[in-house]
């Protein structure tokens, strides 16, 4: 059930050809039989660019989505990861094709020094945040940046958290001078003489800005003549205390990423191990999976419109949309014996089995969300006031959402109809009949129409996975990977070897590295795990669908007045501890 | 016809009749003072991660926070009383919190909600706050990661307890505050908050990884931790 989409596994790009006839020195094709996406790498930094440029243009590659930057100090890795070539530096660019649907990673390595790279920034605008955060956590440095300067951690912080020789609990001290944002002089313009604008802080504790982020903004009265958006301020070091810790104990952390939707995490992170390990899930794990996901992005969608109509003056919409948060709450909670960092997924099902009225449970709460949700969409879908405040507000053209690296809900706002469940279905999304709801307008309305639409969309889901919910084990029987039943490890040696091992070694997954997507709440949620073949992770990476998109904040909301960032920045809905992990 | 009916006059404060008595009470200003902060706490919630959600249904309405006098939540430190931590504190945002809880007056309480606030959580990290209490002082500690909106209640309600029983458990000027693991600054010339956040430098050892206990034994044994 695990396995990749058809087709996947050990796949060489179809560009292959192409890329050898117009590259044959400077791009190696990797085939290895187990490849979770096609992967190619550029020996030669120097022709990176001219590579990269290629990949963007030429209409027989076309990725013109960039979705993420994963980088890995190999320095002690015990088995080799990438081209074997010594440099301490591994980053894997991660490409996307809109028009042929295709994944696509890009291998280069680098040196411990000169640890440079050229900039791709010219090329994927999206690259910017993703090379300014491989700068600071891994020291990695792009020649022609056009700003290259800390992201996640503060300025006063020394040395490079992500590499191997930096130990997991030093920390330096931020004073509020390490705070200032240095850049907000170069906005400093010749406007500035003609003009009166003022320099106003957005940010980090803001009721609007729901959850720690920063935007510095310069106004020419209401109206923004330039912002500079800041992140970091939830940076909790997910990538390094997943290092610290076995592959089980890892689940917990990422239920704190998109905390309002922690299921929809859970699940992306195991999918990955368990590619990986090559586990199969059974049935009724996947079943479990799909439908309290569904529910999450359900939740996750009330919040964002929720907390956003507070912010337009509609504050009635928050108690309904928190209404059946609450009921949701209480299924997941009969499931996994928490609200919200609820922990149920195992590699390899679920950590304890539904209750026995899951079913009955579920379907009783479809028509309390219908309800509500009817009266949101009765209150604010034609709502005068509403439509003024979101309708030609943060608007985003097809370009640029893609230039932008958005997914999700906001790329399917702005005419792209590009979702991982339908795209590369996993689970169990390849059998359900569902619509992926696109519009043109790539305003904040088209955002909240989308995401109105979306949660319909999966209470169908819900709703055709109930009626043929599969009973059976909820975990695997392949004990390496999940603990044996109580009565095995007290009664048979080998129940209690297999539990003695699992329990102090942590499952051992076989070395290699893997990105694996899913469609998170806000859009592709991809996890790059690289495996040394020890009980922990050598190295994770997630691609936070929010990280460009607060990343593209600041390119949005110039030219509209401040209320109008209030009403994109909630429609955007950046989530923080995802933004920074 | 003339009817009467008792009025029903609730209790007006703590060790106060009610009922049909004179028109007039007898108390401690400081008792009625109490009274009234207690029942009127208007938070300040510094929400920064997962409590912050569970904070939000603790304040709509399936919870409904005004039960308790305390739904009035206001996010200016000018206007708040009560600053409820809801949420991991990075080293990023410490000065941050720190200038909010300046910014408020007097009377003022700290909630820390979650274990993250209070602790740092199971974050041992480079980057996180390892407890609130290293920038601010705290009333009540609320555990959960994150609490349960009854949990958080029971802090409210605590910290209501606290408020009336008059007890001071901290300096209640700011500029005297001494945090709990203080940095070395003989002359105090680093504001609090940067004497706290730079007082956990001392390296915190590496943590051993599962699965390699007998490799990272080694490794303290080569760096010299065996003694």
């Amino acid at each position: 059930m695990s396995a990749l989409p058809p087709g996947a596994k050990g796949r060489v790009p179809a560009c292959a050809p192409l890329l050898t006839r117009r590259f044959p020195a400077n791009v190696w094709i990797e085939a290895r039989p187990d490849a979770d996406i096609p992967t190619i790498s550029v020996p030669d930094p120097g022709s990176l660019l001219e590579v990269m440029r290629f990949l963007r243009d030429d209409p027989g590659t076309a990725f013109d989505l960039f979705l993420d930057l994963a980088a890995v100090d190999r320095s002690m890795l015990r088995a080799p990861v990438g081209p074997r070539d010594g440099n301490r530096f591994l980053l894997n660019y991660l490409l996307y094709s809109v028009k042929r649907n295709e994944h696509l990673r890009v291998r280069v390595t680098v040196p411990e020094s000169p640890a440079v790279l050229p900039t791709v920034v010219p090329i994927w605008p999206a690259a910017n945040w993703f090379e300014r955060e491989v700068w600071d956590l891994m020291g990695v440095s792009f020649s022609g940046h056009p700003n290259l300067k800390r992201l996640l951690t503060h300025n006063g912080f020394v040395g490079h958290a992500l590499r191997k020789d930096y130990e997991a609990g030093q920390r330096w001290l931020c004073t509020e001078e390490d705070l200032l944002p240095t850049q907000l002089a170069a906005l400093t313009d010749a406007e500035e003489d003609v003009f009166e604008t003022t320099t106003v802080n957005f940010g980090p504790s803001h009721p609007a800005t729901h959850g720690t982020l920063r935007v510095v903004l310069r106004l020419d009265g209401e109206r923004i003549v330039a912002a500079e958006g800041e992140c970091g301020y939830m940076h909790r070091c997910f990538e390094k205390m997943s290092e610290t810790h076995n592959y089980q104990q890892v689940i917990p952390f990422t239920d704190r990423l998109n905390y309002c939707s922690p299921m929809l995490n859970g699940n992306g992170y195991v999918r990955a191990v368990e590619d990986l390990l090559g586990v199969a899930v059974p049935p009724r794990a996947v079943a479990v999976r799909v439908i309290l996901g569904e529910f999450s992005r359900i939740m996750d969608h009330l919040v964002c419109i929720g907390t956003n109509l507070v912010d337009l003056g509609a504050l009635t919409n928050f108690w309904y949309a928190y209404q059946p948060r609450e009921e949701i709450y209480s299924l997941i909670e009969a499931c996994s014996g928490a609200r919200l960092t609820i922990s149920y997924v195992r590699i390899g099902g679920l950590a304890a089995d539904v209750p026995e009225n899951f079913v009955e449970w579920c379907r009783s709460l479809l028509p309390k969300i219908r309800a509500r949700m009817a009266d949101v969409d009765g209150l604010i879908s034609k709502n005068r006031i509403a439509m003024k405040r979101m309708r030609g507000t943060g608007v985003v053209s097809r370009e640029d959402a893609i230039a932008w690296g958005f997914t999700g809900p906001c790329l399917r706002a702005s005419g792209v109809p590009f979702d991982v469940r339908k795209d590369s279905p996993y689970d169990i999304y390849g059998e359900l009949d569902f619509d992926v709801p696109v519009m043109t307008d790539g305003d904040n309305y088209a955002r909240y129409l989308v995401r109105m639409e979306e949660m319909r969309q999966s209470m169908r889901m819900i709703e055709q996975v109930l009626a043929k919910f599969p009973s059976g084990p909820i975990i695997t029987d392949d004990y390496r990977v999940a603990l044996p039943p109580k009565e095995m490890v007290y009664n048979e040696m080998e129940g209690l070897i297999y539990h003695f091992k699992l329990v102090f070694e942590g499952i051992k997954v076989p070395a290699g590295d893997i990105y694996s997507y899913t469609e998170g709440a806000n859009g592709e949620l991809g996890y790059s795990i690289v495996s040394d073949g020890s009980g922990s992770p050598y190295r994770i990476k997630v691609r936070p669908p929010c990280f460009p998109l607060f990343a593209a904040f600041e390119k949005m909301v110039p030219g509209g007045m401040i209320s109008d960032a209030v009403a994109t920045l909630g429609m955007l809905n950046i989530i923080a501890g995802e933004l920074d992990r | 016809m003339k009817t009467s009916l008792p009025a029903i006059r609730p209790p007006i404060a703590p060790g106060v009749p009610s009922g049909g008595g004179p028109e007039f009470l007898t108390t401690k200003l400081d008792l009625l003072v109490q009274w009234a902060q207690s029942n009127s706490l208007w938070p300040l919630p510094f929400g920064t991660a997962c409590c912050a959600i569970e904070f939000m249904s603790v304040v709509s309405s399936h919870y409904d926070l005004a039960r308790f006098g305390a739904e009035v939540v206001r996010f200016s430190p000018r206007q708040a009383d009560v600053l409820i931590v809801a949420g991991t504190v990075v080293d990023k945002l410490a000065p941050v919190l720190r200038k909010i809880y300046d910014q408020m007056t007097e009377p003022k309480w700290v909630i820390s909600m979650g274990v993250c606030a209070c602790t740092g959580g199971f974050y041992r990290a480079y980057h996180v706050v390892q407890g609130i209490d290293e920038i601010v002082p705290v009333d009540v500690y609320v555990a959960g990661c994150p609490p349960t909106p009854e949990n958080l209640m029971y802090g409210i309600l605590l910290l209501q307890e606290k408020i009336r029983s008059g007890e001071l458990a901290r300096h209640r000027e700011s500029k005297t505050f001494v945090p709990i693991r203080v940095g070395e600054d003989p002359k105090g010339t680093i504001p609090a908050y940067s004497q706290a956040v730079m007082a956990p430098h001392t390296k915190a050892g590496p943590m051993p990884v599962m699965g390699d206990t007998a490799e990272a034994e080694a490794e303290l044994e080569r760096k010299g931790a065996k003694p």
